[in-house]
């Protein structure tokens, strides 16, 4: 199977590849997947807590080439969004971006999922309830 | 000058030896009769190449030409051996030994014969890959018709006890059947020495084309006997009906006969290129040997980098054809069942590479896959948050994982 031009641009230049200091409460992770399932995926914002605007993201993946990509245009289309525009980002647009096949959407999924929990992780430190996902995915 | 991309999986398959494919070319335009037409010239001409292919296939395993029945490849060998015996000594019993790292056309097989009413064993091997010669004695029974172990293991490379197996199975009146696809031609075998009764081995894995097979069944000693699978013309002594693949077959012959007379140079050569390319990826932090080191075939070596991911590795070194245990390259998500046998972690058999040289293979080519799995290595790790974790001296087992 072929990878799509983007994933291969995604994969050979990685965005933001790198680690935020999680003891900040600015700062929320979001580590998720297992290394049995050859998959694990941290995503992490930093949030200015005045506006309310992701200002940097940082991923790190462990991964095949479709969850590198998914993860690195995560953290591309993080930067300079509020929390609930970020809370919005649907794998589905990151499948669509990337043109993945119907094999790697779970990739996908695990890039939104790491969104959701860098967030959750915000919350917490700054004393919000966790946001519930709606969605379930099969 | 170096070309890409360069292809390191000769277990998967080998490219076709220009030699090979000479020998075969007449049988397509002029010599294209029916081996099993006796009353032309076309049919005689066919039929002769067919017999001159045997010659050169039997003298490499240590057969006799009458012994080797023509397949379309491994998997319909391993299908002939063992449902054929099956089918063929039920009236003996219903119990057959095998291993859980055989090849699908082994374990597929057995497990359609289980719905059939046999009894299988899947024998566990250990952490090196091998079997000992002493847990297939222990499951031996009364009941008990057929041991079928792989000779070489294709992800692995590793070697079982074959030749130890076999007397075993002589001395307790038992048949014994190898898949020695990744074996010969690559290796001395010899199916007397090996009291091996039945031997699938296929073409395309030896330089030969695809689609060509051969199983070996034995005449004297005991003589053997399988229930064909396809009915029709009795072709192969009734045991496997359909025209012979005249092409296919001169060309597995001229295969057989270039690799008996250029195993002991080529084996020799590739071990050492394989050797070094081993050592050199050895080198990396946290990179492993998976399977025994001794008992292996000289061209086949399957690594584990730890905390990188096999797909992932594989798109950073696409110049270079291999292939990997990880999940991530089969759509079922399991990461190889033949790692997980040796009692690998999962996260192992996630990050395995297997290379696989072969007789076109170049030192520069080595040279070249040296320098680049080892900077894909270290670019993953650079963005692997495991490796991360690991250097931080945390204990991933320590982590409540999300799995999903
Ligand atoms: C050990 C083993 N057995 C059987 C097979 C199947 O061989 P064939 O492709 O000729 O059916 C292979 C090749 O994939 C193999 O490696
Ligand atoms: S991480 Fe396994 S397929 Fe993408």
């Amino acid at each position: 199977m072929a990878y799509s031009d983007k994933v291969v641009d995604h994969y050979t230049n990685p965005r933001n590849i790198g680690t935020l200091d999680k003891s900040k409460t600015n700062v929320g992770t979001g580590l998720v997947g297992a290394p049995e399932c050859g998959d694990v995926m941290r995503l992490q914002i930093e949030v200015n807590h005045e506006t309310g605007i992701i200002e940097d993201a940082k991923f790190k993946t462990f991964g095949c080439g479709s969850a590198i990509a998914s993860s690195s245009l995560a953290t591309e289309w993080l930067k300079g969004k509020s929390i609930d525009e970020a809370l919005s980002i649907d794998n589905m647009e990151i499948v669509e971006e990337l043109a993945l096949p119907p094999v790697k959407i779970h990739c996908s999924v695990l890039a939104e999922d790491a969104i959701r929990s860098a967030i959750n992780d915000y919350r917490a430190k700054n004393g919000l309830e966790p946001i519930e996902s709606e969605k379930t995915h099969f | 000058m170096l070309k890409l991309p360069i292809y390191l999986d000769n277990n998967a398959t080998t490219q076709v030896d220009p030699r090979v494919f000479e020998a075969m070319t007449p049988y397509f335009l002029e010599a294209y009769g029916n081996a099993a037409s006796k009353s032309h010239p076309f049919g005689w001409k066919s039929e002769e190449a067919v017999d001159y292919a045997r010659e050169q296939i039997a003298a490499l395993i240590g057969s006799s030409e009458k012994e080797i029945i023509f397949t379309s490849g491994a998997t319909e060998s391993n299908n002939l051996a063992i449902k054929g015996v099956f089918e063929m000594y039920a009236s003996k019993g219903n119990h057959i030994i095998t291993l859980s790292t055989e090849h699908k056309a082994v374990l597929d097989t057995c497990k359609h014969l289980e719905k059939m009413g046999a009894e299988v064993t899947y024998l566990s091997v250990a952490e090196d890959g091998l079997i000992a010669v002493d847990a297939i004695a222990a499951a031996i029974k009364p009941n008990t018709i057929l041991v079928t172990v792989m000779y070489g293991n294709n992800e692995l490379g590793v070697l079982q006890p074959i030749r130890e197996i076999g007397a075993l199975c002589k001395e307790r009146g038992v048949l014994f059947h190898t898949d020695a696809t990744q074996a010969v031609g690559k290796i001395p075998v010899d199916v007397l020495a090996d009291h091996i009764d039945l031997m699938s081995f296929t073409a395309h894995k030896m330089y030969g084309p695809k689609g060509v097979g051969a199983l070996y069944v034995r005449r004297k000693n005991p003589r053997v006997k399988v229930t064909a699978q396809m009915d029709g013309g009795g072709h192969e002594r009734g045991m496997r009906s359909g025209t012979l693949n005249v092409p296919g077959i001169v060309g597995f012959g001229k295969a057989c006969e270039i690799a008996r007379l250029e195993m002991a140079e080529e084996s020799a050569r590739l071990m050492v290129m394989r050797d070094r390319l081993e050592t050199e990826l050895l080198k990396l932090e946290e990179s492993y040997l998976n399977g025994n080191k001794e008992h292996r075939l000289p061209h086949t070596s399957n690594i584990s980098f730890k905390y990188v991911e096999g797909e992932g590795l594989m798109m950073g070194i696409k110049d270079v054809a291999v292939s990997s245990g990880s999940a991530c390259t089969s759509a079922s998500l399991e990461p190889s069942y033949v790692l997980k046998s040796l009692g690998l972690d999962d996260e192992l058999a996630h990050s395995s590479l297997r290379f696989g040289l072969g007789r076109f293979t170049t030192d520069e080519e080595i040279d070249y896959t040296i320098k680049l799995v080892s900077e894909a290595v270290n670019k993953l790790r650079d963005m692997s948050p495991l490796w991360e974790m690991f250097k931080e001296g945390i204990d991933l087992k320590s982590i409540e994982w999300s799995e999903h």
